[in-house]
């Protein structure tokens, strides 16, 4: 049965070896249908562990599916979908090629049920998604790529060297629940890994870098993938591992503060990423059944809203070629539809009533009062008020309406992005309806059912709605101060960024002034006196050795003349010089002996 | 582009949303008080079952976090754009 089991990834992967191959006409069409299938093929799958197979004395498993790795793949093939309907009109095929492989590897890490298996689909995972950073073809797009590859290469190894001392210790590479009651160095190493594709503080600060720096579609798969495939796997092997819990709150506000000072509106967005991930950390962190099920509903709604987010702000950087606040304002004459779908997007992140956030991150602060920690429901709550102030109001305000900061060339450029991509927010939007609407689409696909949860309870409603719009009345009369700023924010990235330009000067400077100095040394201390002794080599060579060899080679000639002036000829005298010596040493001898 | 009228016309009348919108905030707050249509027993604290306790959380929350944010910021987190460029 295994041998027939055919792994969701492989589909991907092969539509995007042959994608160069299908003729231009027939691309878009190629664009929508593999994923398609792939959405069809994890619709469709059935529960149970396929795809064994024996490597060395290893067991790998590609094919765990059970109610918690299937409703992960089901909401990346969805996205995976949205997104290449979204990018439907890039021309560079290779970018299609790189987001279906970053999406295969992620889908290939959900469904793995061993670390090593797990940390191959991780790996492709950075591998692939980095070029889609790296094709936004700016100045700074390479050392963003190299830092964000840099960055997850270390969290691979954490991962790979946690592996390896967890097969060790227990003999066994099967990705389980980890002991997090008793966790081990093996263990920590693991989560380490996790975490930092998480992006938990203080490993986070590669995120905004990288999402900030992607091509308008490219942070579209980007901000699905890593992070959820992070929770996923925390979800699979920390849950109730209580160190979360703090992690996770310290992220949901970290991310709020820094979207304040943020004036470029895709790392705004990045930003409240680590935000809305920390609610899901510190719902894994309290390990319950219904935090749990948060977590994972949390990252489905997060997957839909955060596409749609970037999308209408992608489409605002498509058309316009800007992202800065200080550099957009008044675009609601331009683009009122993409306005329209970003709100969508703002007002369910912020979990408004009726919008997908009000049904999932509700349970998370649920759990959290639950199992009696007030300071964690509490200051998610304020967490969800700073979401609603950026992401509800501040992006679309300081886009669409505000002061018009617009350049000739910018408003002449605005205007409705292309067909496909409006269709992506309006599919993505209706999700987001759609979800908040109707609760049991969602909460039936959730790891632990029936879901005893309703989240449109009177009371709980009014709550929402008391904080979101009294967070409103703050933002308009905070207005002057929240103008955006031409800044950039300092982040934790400041040390390896920084670290780096210290260990070039420190290659330029101390390193190479001491090889310049190593060489003045060897010049003044190894080469004069080299070629003063070669000089004496020489001299010793031209009077002693040449003469020595001249002397002997005169010596010989003279003796040679000597001797040819003896033997005169004649055989009979030759023979009888020759005899007498042969005479007189065998005499000598004898006489010795 | 229908949608874009509807801006405009509220736009125009920006005076109305705005009074509409306060109107709104008030009524908000002067529901939380009736226990019958919002039932405090699902109050996870004591603290809340003060009238109006989330419009305070809310209105404060937003009011802390952009205060301190900026505080922050300007603490010498926010720096020139090109302060990575060499």
């Amino acid at each position: 049965m295994s041998d027939l089991w055919v792994h969701p990834s492989l589909i991907l992967m092969a539509g995007a070896v042959l994608l160069p191959a299908i003729p231009e006409r027939l691309r878009k069409g190629w664009l929508l249908l593999v994923p398609l299938v792939v959405f069809a093929r994890i619709a469709a799958m059935a529960q149970g562990t396929f795809g064994e197979i024996h490597f060395l004395q290893f067991t790998l498993t590609f094919g765990r599916v059970d109610a918690l790795s299937k409703v992960f793949g089901y909401i990346m093939a969805l996205m995976c979908l949205l997104g290449s309907l979204y990018g439907l009109q890039v021309r560079r095929v290779g970018e299609h090629i790189v987001a279906w492989s970053y999406v295969a590897g992620s889908l290939g890490a959900i469904f793995a049920a061993d670390l090593l298996t797990l940390f191959l689909f991780w790996e492709m995972m950075a591998f692939s998604s980095v070029f889609l950073i790296w094709f936004r073809g700016r100045r700074q797009s390479p050392g963003a790529g190299y830092r964000y590859l840099l960055v997850h290469v270390a969290g691979g190894v954490s991962l790979l060297a946690g592996s390896i001392l967890h097969y060790h210790a227990t003999g066994s590479l099967a990705f389980v629940a980890f002991d997090v009651r008793n966790p081990a160095l093996p263990d920590y190493l693991i989560l380490a890994g996790f975490l930092l594709n998480a992006a938990v503080p203080p490993l986070h600060a590669w995120l905004p870098d990288a999402y900030g720096e992607a091509t308008f579609n490219g942070s579209v798969f980007l901000c699905a993938f890593t992070t959820k495939t992070a929770v996923y796997a925390l979800c699979r092997g920390f849950a109730g591992m209580g160190i979360l819990i703090p992690l996770g709150v310290i992220m949901a506000l970290y991310g709020v503060v820094y979207a304040v000072l943020e004036n470029d509106c895709r790392r705004l967005l990045a930003y409240h990423i680590i935000s809305q991930v920390g609610y899901m950390v510190a719902a894994v962190g309290l390990g319950t059944q219904l935090a749990i099920n948060g977590a994972v509903a949390h990252a489905f709604a997060h997957i839909l809203y955060k596409g749609l987010l970037f999308m209408g702000t992608g489409s605002v950087l498509h058309m316009t070629g800007k992202s800065k606040f200080t550099e957009l304002g008044g675009l609601y004459r331009k683009m009122p539809w993409t306005f329209a779908f970003t709100l969508v997007g703002g007002l369910s992140i912020s979990a408004f009533p009726l919008f997908s956030g009000f049904v999932s991150k509700s349970m998370i602060i649920q759990a959290g009062f639950e199992d009696h920690k007030l300071w964690m429901g509490f200051l998610l709550l304020l967490a969800s008020s700073g979401t609603f102030l950026h992401t509800g109001l501040k992006v679309p305000y300081f886009i669409w309406f505000g002061k018009n900061h617009c350049s000739p060339e910018t408003w002449e450029r605005a205007a409705e992005p292309p067909w496909n991509m409006v269709a992506a927010m309006a599919v993505t939007s209706a999700l987001c309806i759609f979800i908040g609407c109707y609760t049991p689409y969602l909460y039936r696909m959730l790891p632990y059912t029936p879901v005893e949860f309703h989240p449109y309870t009177s009371y709980h409603v009014f709550e929402t709605l008391e904080i979101l719009l009294f967070t409103a009345l703050g933002f308009f009369l905070l207005i002057k101060k929240l103008e955006p700023e031409a800044t950039i924010s300092l982040d934790l990235d400041w040390f390896y960024r920084m670290g780096g330009r210290a260990f070039r000067w420190l290659a330029r400077r101390p390193v190479q002034a001491t090889d310049t100095a190593v060489g003045e040394i060897y010049r003044a201390g190894g080469l004069v006196p080299l070629m003063k002794s070669a000089g004496d080599v020489r001299v010793f060579d031209n009077r002693v050795i040449d003469g020595a060899v001249d002397g002997l080679a005169c010596a010989v000639s003279r003796s040679a003349g000597q001797l040819r002036r003896i033997q005169r000829g004649p055989l009979q005298e030759n023979l009888t010089i020759v005899f007498a010596v042969a005479v007189v040493l065998l005499l000598a001898y004898l006489l010795l002996l | 582009m229908r949608l874009l009228r509807l801006i405009e016309f509220l736009r125009r009348h920006l005076k109305t949303v705005v009074r509409i919108a306060i109107g709104l905030l008030c009524l908000l707050a002067a529901l939380d008080a009736i226990p019958g249509i919002v039932d405090k027993r699902h109050a996870h604290t004591a603290a809340e079952r003060f009238p109006a306790f989330w419009c305070a959380f809310g209105f404060l929350g937003c009011v802390l976090i952009v205060l301190v944010s900026k505080a922050f910021g300007h603490a010498g987190i926010m720096t020139r754009e090109d302060y990575y460029d060499e």
